[in-house]
């Protein structure tokens, strides 16, 4: 049951990337481009994703566990540190370069184009490439640089 | 703003966030597409299949709508492969060092009220919207 609603919730959150105009990278650069024809589309977008889960996310944190699963797994970092923000600088770059964030790019992989597989292709390169230099320096540091991958691979969002 | 399609944009973000939800009441897991995709690369576990067909799901969603809307799936934007390339290697290198993307931190994160998230994704906005003017307008010379 659990693979049945993972496959779903691709598939609707797909459908509202799809809608939503997301995937067309002319329309999120448009976004971005607030010196030019400035399209607000994705600011709609977030309003509804962010009012819907976070009324949603206050009544299902009330519930003792998931339905398929034995807990929630959240995010239980609240540091703000260099990393976190040199990172998302970096993703900006490639998100401002190409209009592709992973999930358009990932929805729009079979849909035609060469660009997004291309791309994700290439984003797949830079997640191991990132892997690799945190699990060395781990390492430099004395930390189990596995646990360290592990960390790097499967932590929050 | 003749781009602006607002009503659609809102129902595509309800669909997104109603989609993030159901995962997390369902199966207690958020949606952050790059950490689910980078789960998915991890060492073979159960961990990676629901990681996979929640993959699947994406482009199940965009093969579908490039057969319904062909538009809808339209790249139109004037970029060589290498940029799309060269911007891959920075979203999938940037999205593991800050931990989450435009869906993790942007809607999971700033739902929850994280202030990580929430800086997060103003930095990746401010760095997006620098880039884009830098490319479409300081070099490109257009206007």
């Amino acid at each position: 049951m659990r693979l049945v609603v993972s496959y779903l919730c691709g598939l609707v959150f797909g459908a509202g990337l799809v809608i939503g105009g997301m995937t067309q990278p002319a329309k999120v650069v448009g976004f971005l481009d607030i010196a030019g024809h400035w399209d607000p589309s994705l600011a709609m977008v977030m309003i509804g994703a962010i009012a819907a889960y976070a009324v949603a996310y206050r009544l299902i944190t009330r519930l003792p566990a998931p339905a398929f699963a034995e807990s929630f797994a959240m995010p239980q970092r609240s540091d703000i540190d260099a990393k976190l923000v040199g990172g998302a600088a970096l993703f900006g770059i490639g998100w401002g370069l190409s209009g592709f964030c992973p999930g358009p790019a990932v929805t729009s992989i079979a849909a035609g184009s060469l660009a997004a597989p291309a791309f994700v292709l290439a984003m797949v390169a830079g997640m191991l490439v990132y892997a690799r230099v945190a699990e060395s320096s781990a390492a430099a540091g004395n930390i189990e640089s596995e646990t360290a991958a592990k960390i790097v691979l499967e932590a929050d969002a | 703003m003749e781009n602006f399609t607002p009503v659609a944009s809102l129902i595509g973000g309800l669909l997104i966030g109603t989609s993030a939800a159901a995962l997390l009441a369902l199966n207690g897991s958020i949606a952050g597409i790059s950490g689910i995709v980078a789960g998915a690369l991890g060492r073979p576990s159960g961990a990676r299949v629901w990681r996979l067909l929640f993959i699947a799901g994406l482009m199940s969603a965009g093969v579908i709508a490039s057969f319904a809307a062909p538009k809808s799936m339209e790249i139109a934007i004037d970029r060589s492969l290498g940029v799309f390339i060269a911007a891959g290697l920075l979203v999938g290198f940037g999205t593991r060092m800050g931990n989450g993307c435009t869906s993790g931190h942007g809607i999971c994160g700033i739902s929850r009220g994280s202030m990580r998230s929430l800086l997060a994704t103003i930095t990746f906005m401010a760095t997006g919207a620098a880039t884009v003017y830098l490319v479409n307008h300081l070099l490109a010379g257009k206007q």
